[in-house]
């Protein structure tokens, strides 16, 4: 029950924060604001991915004190955040190197501004 | 489109995917049996199998190392990716902006920020390397581990400047440093495969539980791997910081 | 041998980060060739050595034990199709690279290792048997894409197309990761086949299979630059290298319809067989808008590598409805065609590679006439009109009429119309900026391009601009051969016809991946065109001669505003270039609403 709970807040919570973070980059009106826009979106894949490799009351599957054939929550989760985690910092390195050399170019960093390609 | 029609469109589609997600609720989270299987198949395993007692490191450098292999290279080619997207040949910067909001490195950092930053340098480097090292033991690996080192260097800028950072870090090194840690993963990978056994197999012997020499190529892998990650994101620094001084013009 | 293609780019790619930068140029040139060379010949052999069975390849030995049957590791699983695919892609890269011998000058060897990393990261979809993996793969793309998009980086919209191509790649990614994420949730694997069993045999609600089904395919979808993802891939094209253009439209779009395709025979179409028809329907849709509002766009563009654009948008959606027939004959018409159109976009993104060296632009009034002395190219160009347009003896032309008989099996024969505008629109598009560029008929300033951006692009060659070096029409001339001769032996067509019929049968890949067994039904014989073509060629050659010429007539004084029929083509025009906005906030926004409505065709439809 207490998992069934906590999967659903955890499931609430992606879908707000996907939501929420999408809407961060239409709105957005600086390329900063919308590259940490992106990561919030970002941040629901983590806690959907953090929910769904969830198991109430089990422990992390560290096996350094615990014996070696206990239950613990998901590894495999685990390793894919990592990965998630990785994509997302260097996504955002390309977007922020791209900021920087709109921002050097045409004096703006504002998304609605950039557009020299209209039609 | 205009503001009002943007967030027309954008409200009615996000409503539409929020209903989306509505609609898979009732049949999530499936059975345990059935959804646990990959779980338990790893942690059951892991420590007989490959004499480690951190899952998820032995799930990123062996059971899925390859994905591990993908990761890596989407980190190596956004590194250069910025380094392309920023660098700039010294002939096209007349018509770039100089930016009046660039943090000035005018003052001088005081003396005991300077001395804090110092001091604190030895103990992330010692602290990184104890994680890149212990990934297959505990829960850390290369990729935290590198991170932090970086760190190390970034803490050089932050404390004096950009001529230090440079002065300390060689640029041509971080670069071999870079390519060594990104191809030393895949020839560990290839070890196996010039021994007849499918890439990435563990094929070194796996040591002793609880010794830094457990789990066969995992401890090699994480530290290629945290070579790699630490002159990455050494190399992100330098590619960010120069742009901004070449524009600067204090080459 | 199976992990090569993706290992031995890769390993050269680091190599080259190394200690590229102080090779001469000429090294790094004659290393990168030599790659991709390579990749073609060990995909060949891989596609070769699959021909008869699946080759289950198991990374870090993990195959699924006797007795549980359950994949704790990742796997390629390699059939002619993917592995032809692969060797594909490293044809056009080599391609690419030849072209790029004589071409912008590479920073530090970036230019090769970022191109190399790509060519593994797209070797890598085309193998892979594992959700995650493929996941991964689809991020490399994009991040290595993203960088070479963004190449020229002094030029100001480079920037804002590197920005677009970034920012709906990945929120599509997420999208992607979503799903995988809810499909985890109940199966517990992550790996094609074993998803696939799971979910089929769980008698699983439809509402569950159709989101997790769209969640997954979106990032691909954007990838495939389907409406009303497609945004930024025009955006995209207009900016980056030529020989990244090659890449981008000749394979990494198509990519995307692989990858859907792939997804649904293997993972969905066991578990989701009851609603079949919804996405049938679904797929006819995003389909026909693509193909038909691609097809329109092209003709109103004036910028080349941007018309080139919007026709590959045009014929993704041809491929997505061969897709969408779901039967193995459209999808082995998506086949060829995805083979002949990438080797003729590519040839044409190398003739403007050629337009633009000599003549420092791309821009059809700006060249008007000024490309004379290049006949020969100008001939290789209207070849390459006739292939998009689907023309004998191209091998987009075997491809779209097998798509036709497929769908005339399955009673959408409608679907032969949708193909037909295609390809009149992008075949007389290339036409008339052919006939106007290297001839120069039509006038300066014309009506159905009333309104048509123009965008600057600057040279990308250095050195000498009165010759075109071999290394340039050699790859643009050997291209458009091979268009033309890779489907003419029947045995391809046929060879492809069964592939496909393996291709879209789950249990061969369930048998080969969890039981390491191989069994191989006897296929009955694909049937190899009846129907006699003849009319429709002529009717779509004179169509396309026509339009053009009628474009290119347009400006003189027949031809003014008020005619009705040009007024609906300008308010048509008026309307997509409105939507075609270059911000990405719009494009998001598309996005949004493009996945909601077809989540809800899907859900309504099951």
């Amino acid at each position: 029950m207490q998992g069934q709970i906590i999967f659903y807040a955890g499931f609430a919570v992606a879908v707000w924060l996907f939501l929420i973070g999408l809407y961060g980059i239409v709105s957005s009106r600086h390329l900063v604001h919308l590259c940490l826009s992106l990561t919030v979106v970002q941040a629901s894949t983590y806690v959907l991915l953090a929910v769904v490799g969830y198991r109430p009351g089990l422990p992390a599957p560290i096996f350094v004190t615990m014996p070696a054939t206990s239950s613990a929550v998901d590894p495999v989760i685990q390793a894919l955040m990592l990965t998630d985690v990785v994509v997302e910092a260097t996504v955002i390195a390309l977007l922020l190197s791209i900021t920087v050399r709109v921002h050097r170019r045409t004096a703006s960093a504002d998304p609605n501004e950039v557009d020299l390609m209209r039609g | 489109m205009s503001r009002i029609w943007r967030a027309t469109v954008f409200v009615t589609g996000a409503a539409g995917i929020a209903v989306l997600f509505g609609l898979v609720c009732g049949t999530l989270p499936g059975p345990l049996a059935v959804r646990n299987r990959y779980a338990e198949a790893i942690n059951s395993r892991v420590y007989a199998q490959r004499n480690v007692t951190d899952a998820v490191s032995a799930v990123n450098f062996d059971y899925r190392g390859f994905d591990t292999v993908g990761e890596e290279f989407i980190l190596f080619v956004s590194v250069l990716g910025s380094i392309s997207l920023l660098r700039m040949t010294s002939e096209k910067t007349d018509g770039l902006l100089r930016d009046a909001a660039e943090p000035s490195r005018d003052v001088p950092a005081s003396d005991a920020i300077r001395l804090w930053i110092l001091i604190m340098i030895a103990p992330k480097v010692l602290f990184g390397i104890y994680i890149v090292t212990h990934g297959q033991l505990t829960p850390g690996g290369g990729f935290q581990g590198g991170v932090i080192l970086a760190t190390a260097a970034l803490m050089l800028y932050l404390g004096e400047s950009f001529a230090v950072f440079r002065k300390v870090v060689s640029r041509p090194a971080v670069e071999i440093a870079e390519a060594v840690g990104a191809g030393g993963f895949l020839l560990l990978g290839m070890i196996a495969w010039f021994w007849g056994k499918p890439f990435l197999t563990n094929v070194l012997p796996l040591g002793k539980t609880h010794e830094l020499t457990s789990g066969g190529t995992m401890p090699l892998i994480s530290l290629a791997t945290g070579l790699e990650v630490t002159a990455g994101f050494v190399l992100l620094l330098f590619a960010f910081l120069e742009e901004t001084l070449t524009v600067r013009g204090e080459e | 041998m199976a992990p090569l293609p993706v290992v031995i780019p890769l390993i050269v790619a680091a190599v080259l980060a190394g200690v590229g930068s102080h090779l001469p140029r000429r090294v790094l040139d004659l290393t990168a060739l030599i790659t991709s060379a390579g990749v073609v010949a060990i995909s060949v052999l891989l596609a070769n050595a699959s021909v008869h069975h699946v080759i289950v390849y198991w990374f870090g030995n993990w195959q699924p034990t006797a007795h549980s049957h359950f994949p704790i590791g990742i796997c390629f699983m390699i059939d002619p199709i993917g592995a032809g695919l692969a060797a594909f892609t490293s044809v056009l890269v080599f391609a690419a690279f030849t072209f790029s011998w004589s071409y912008f000058e590479s920073a530090k060897a970036l230019y090769h290792i970022l191109m190399l990393v790509f060519l593994a990261a797209m070797c890598g979809l085309c193998l892979s048997g594992d959700l995650f993996n493929m996941f991964v793969w689809f991020e490399l793309m994009t991040a290595a894409g993203v960088a070479l998009c963004g190449y020229k980086s002094e030029e100001g919209h480079s920037m804002q197309g590197a920005l677009n191509f970034a920012v709906l790649n990945t929120v599509g990614a997420f999208l992607s990761l979503s799903g995988v994420a809810l499909v985890y949730a109940f199966t517990g694997s992550l790996n094609l086949v074993e998803v696939g069993v799971t979910l089929a045999q769980h008698r699983l609600s439809s509402e569950f299979l159709c989101v997790a089904f769209l969640f997954i395919l979106s990032g691909f979808l954007v990838k495939a630059a389907v409406f009303p993802f497609h945004f930024w891939l025009a955006d995209a094209h207009a900016v980056a290298p030529t020989p990244v253009c090659v890449i981008f439209s000749g394979v990494m779009v198509e990519l995307g319809v692989y990858a859907a395709a792939r997804i649904y025979w293997v993972v969905f179409s066991q578990a989701s067989a009851p609603s079949a028809a919804a996405v049938r329907t679904l797929f006819l849709i995003v389909g026909s808008c693509t193909a038909v509002l691609g097809a329109l766009f092209c003709f109103g563009q004036r910028h080349f590598k941007r018309l080139l654009a919007f026709s590959t948008i045009s014929h993704v959606g041809v491929m997505t409805l061969g897709f969408a027939v779901l039967d193995p004959a459209g999808l082995a018409g998506t086949t060829l065609y995805l083979i002949g159109h990438g080797l003729v976009k590519a040839a044409l993104f190398i003739g403007a590679g050629i337009v633009l060296h000599r003549c420092g632009s791309v821009d059809e009034f700006d060249l008007r006439g000024r490309c004379r002395a290049l006949a020969p190219i100008g001939a290789m160009v209207v070849l390459g009109a006739i292939g998009l347009a689907g023309l004998p003896p191209f091998a987009t032309s075997f491809g779209e009429k097998t798509i036709e008989m497929a769908a005339h099996h399955a009673h959408q024969g409608w679907i032969a119309a949708v193909l037909i505008i295609a390809e009149i629109f992008t075949g007389a598009a290339v036409l008339r900026f052919a006939a106007r560029v290297f001839v120069g008929w039509g006038k300066g300033r014309e009506l159905p391009l009333h309104g048509a951006p123009h965008i600057h692009t600057d040279r990308e060659t250095t050195g000498q601009h009165s010759r075109v070096p071999v290394f340039m029409w050699v790859p643009m001339l050997a291209l458009l051969g091979g268009a033309c001769v890779i489907s003419i032996p029947s045995t391809v067509r046929s060879g492809i016809g069964r592939q496909l019929q393996r291709f879209e049968t789950p249990a061969i890949y369930q048998d080969s991946v969890l039981l390491a067994r191989s069994t191989e039904p006897q296929y009955p014989e694909p049937e190899t065109a009846p129907l006699d073509f003849g009319l429709e060629n002529a009717g779509v050659l004179v169509g396309m001669i026509l339009l053009a010429g009628l474009a290119l007539a347009a400006g003189s004084d027949e031809f003014r505003a008020e005619d009705p029929a040009a007024r609906t083509w300008l308010g048509i025009q008026t309307i997509f270039r409105r939507l075609q906005s270059g911000r990405v906030g719009d494009y998001v926004a598309w996005f949004t609403i493009g996945i909601a409505v077809y989540g809800a065709i899907l859900v309504l439809l099951r």
